[in-house]
């Protein structure tokens, strides 16, 4: 069990999202950075479609009821455990009675905490995601209040706390945040994509789970911004009469009618959903089959990224831990090196 | 065989994971029921790497694995299946939806008939006496878009939106009809109310309806509405549809 003591901001309880009945209007929800989320997961020992906590600027104080492990991943941060200052981004070990504060996140607005053995709430329509908007999956389809207590699934209380023996993946934040155009770029005229694809844009405050609202050059839609209804996508960037783009992202609904100019790609919604309020950037095109090159690649680079978690050392600093870490560089995407 | 007239199709990228299988722009029961169709026929066919499909007015969303499968391959089985497509004449199930005109969600009743320039019960003899058809499932879980309304009924929306407006509302939006799913915001102008749980996440079956299915609404008085909302609350779905 782990008591919510003091909330952070949108504490919800996150898997990776609820597959399969977007015909039935039903968003996936799930994380907002599927890669932090999938990070804080493994380093506590869990399985990828554990459901774990997901927070906005700051993750609040909450108290362990069990002895055990948790991880804080999204931005950097300081967790303090008990009387213990931890570092985010690894596992630690948690006791019984313990009060844990995760404070503001640092380079980003999405934080994660993983429990071991996973949050083992019931699973609505297959999943334990929260859908804020339609009041689904969760606790209640809430933001988590304090005092509730989330019931931890089963877990080995001996098994080990991990940490990436890789260095944290830079962030170069000038890069580019890169799209595949359509489906209705043939709605905009060839300047307005130009203006699209070389004027920047700004983070706007209108964000949460559902969109981002950016500030930008004037997107005018030839023939105007309804369209018929058709499927949206997490990333589809969907232009509306006041010319403000709006990029669905994690709570999207599954159907929209305006004109979406072009759709962010895979690889790339992580970096937009942790760009700060306020933050200036720049969409880049690439073409539909580059776009499943980088996907493919980013997928792979996860896995290897979590696979390549080790035990830390706990006590003395072990000779095998010191050996199992590669300390000459690191796994990269290609597509990294390249950007 | 597909027709002559239908409509070549348009193999659109939304994003690297998901591609829409556009064959018209506009709102159209003949290229709806061939994209219904498309759909089921992209579920018989079981493709290894196809995650999800979306339904909608005149195109199907698929979303894949781009790992198992590239979206050009699959917008090319996607062509394949849909030069094949069988669509028969015959609609889909129909479903009986019991509803109180007026009411606490029938907000908008007699301002419409006024609007129109007609009786509310001539206004309620127009929308019990179509036959509607649900063209897709979206916005909202198991919110129904529903084509078929008569054209003296088509109002636009509300300029300001309201803030709630409660599940099981009956509403027009410009030239189609609705069903809430679930309570939320809405323009749409609302005339009546069902006791019936289009969503209800806590039944076996939380839908009730799917794109291609076909809707007839029955008029109820506020002694049956307040009989069958228990039964729903209860967990029931209160109505089964009739085979197509």
């Amino acid at each position: 069990m782990m008591e919510v003591l003091q909330p952070g901001p949108m504490l919800t309880v996150q898997d990776r999202g609820r597959f399969g009945l977007r015909h039935a209007g039903v968003s996936a929800a799930g994380p907002m950075d599927a890669p932090a989320f999938a990070l804080a997961n493994a380093l506590v020992g869990n399985a990828l479609d554990a459901a774990a906590l997901e927070f906005a600027g700051f993750g609040g104080s909450f108290r362990a009821r069990v002895d055990c492990r948790i991880a804080v991943t999204g931005g950097t941060t300081e967790v303090r455990i008990g009387s213990r200052i931890v570092p985010s981004g690894e596992a630690h070990r948690a006791r019984a009675g313990d009060e844990i504060h995760i404070g503001p996140l640092g380079g980003a607005v999405w934080g994660y905490l993983a429990i071991s053995g996973g949050i083992a709430i019931e699973p609505v329509m297959g999943s334990r995601a929260t859908h804020l908007r339609t009041g689904v999956g969760g606790v209640g389809g809430a933001v988590l209040k304090p005092g509730i207590r989330l019931p931890l699934g089963s877990f080995d209380p001996a098994g080990p706390c991990l940490a990436p023996v890789h260095p944290p993946r830079p962030d170069p934040d000038a890069r580019a945040i890169r799209v595949v155009l359509g489906p209705q770029d043939d709605r905009f005229a060839p300047e307005t994509i130009a203006h699209f694809l070389s004027d920047s844009f700004t983070v706007t405050p209108q964000r949460d789970r559902m969109a981002m609202v950016l500030d930008g050059p004037p997107l005018p839609a030839l023939g105007g911004h309804d369209i018929v209804s058709d499927g949206t996508m997490m990333g589809s960037i969907q232009v509306p009469g006041s010319g403000q783009p709006i990029v669905l992202m994690a709570e999207c609904q599954t159907t929209g009618g305006y004109p979406k100019i072009a759709t962010v790609i895979g690889a790339d919604l992580p970096r937009l959903a942790q760009l700060a309020t306020g933050a200036r950037f720049r969409f880049a095109a690439v073409t539909w089959e580059e776009a499943e090159e980088i996907w493919i690649a980013h997928a792979r680079a996860l896995r290897a990224r979590l696979e390549a978690l080790r035990p830390k050392p706990e006590g003395v600093l072990s000779s095998a831990y010191l050996l199992s870490c590669n300390l000459v560089g690191g796994i990269w995407p290609p597509e990294e090196v390249v950007w | 065989m597909q027709t002559p007239a239908a409509p070549a199709p348009r193999i659109l990228p939304c994003g690297d994971q998901a591609l829409s299988f556009q064959i018209g722009k506009d709102i159209d029961a003949g290229a709806n029921a061939r994209i219904i169709a498309l759909a089921a026929a992209l579920d018989a066919a079981a493709i290894p790497g196809v995650m999800d499909r979306v339904p909608t007015y005149r195109s199907l969303l698929v979303r894949y694995d781009p790992e198992t499968i590239r979206g050009a391959v699959l917008g090319a089985r996607l062509t394949a299946l849909y030069a094949e497509l069988e669509v028969g004449a015959q609609g889909g199930r129909l479903w009986r939806v019991p509803v109180l005109y007026g009411g606490e969600a029938g907000l908008d009743l007699d301002s419409l008939a006024a609007e129109k320039g007609l009786g509310t019960e001539e206004l309620i003899a127009l929308h019990m006496g179509a036959e509607y058809r649900v063209y897709m499932i979206g916005f909202a879980p198991g919110f129904a878009y529903l084509g078929g309304l008569p054209e003296a009924l088509h109002a636009p929306r509300l300029a300001t939106p309201r803030q709630l407006i409660p599940a099981g509302a009956v509403g027009i939006g410009g030239r189609q009809a609705s069903i809430n799913s679930v309570a939320g915001p809405s323009g749409w102008r609302f005339i009546a109310g069902t006791p019936v749980r289009l969503f209800d996440p806590a039944r076996a079956e939380p839908f009730l309806l799917q794109a291609g299915d076909r809707v007839r609404f029955e008029r109820i008085d506020v002694p049956a509405f307040a009989r069958l909302a228990e039964r729903a609350a209860a967990g029931s779905p209160v109505i089964s549809p009739e085979a197509a």
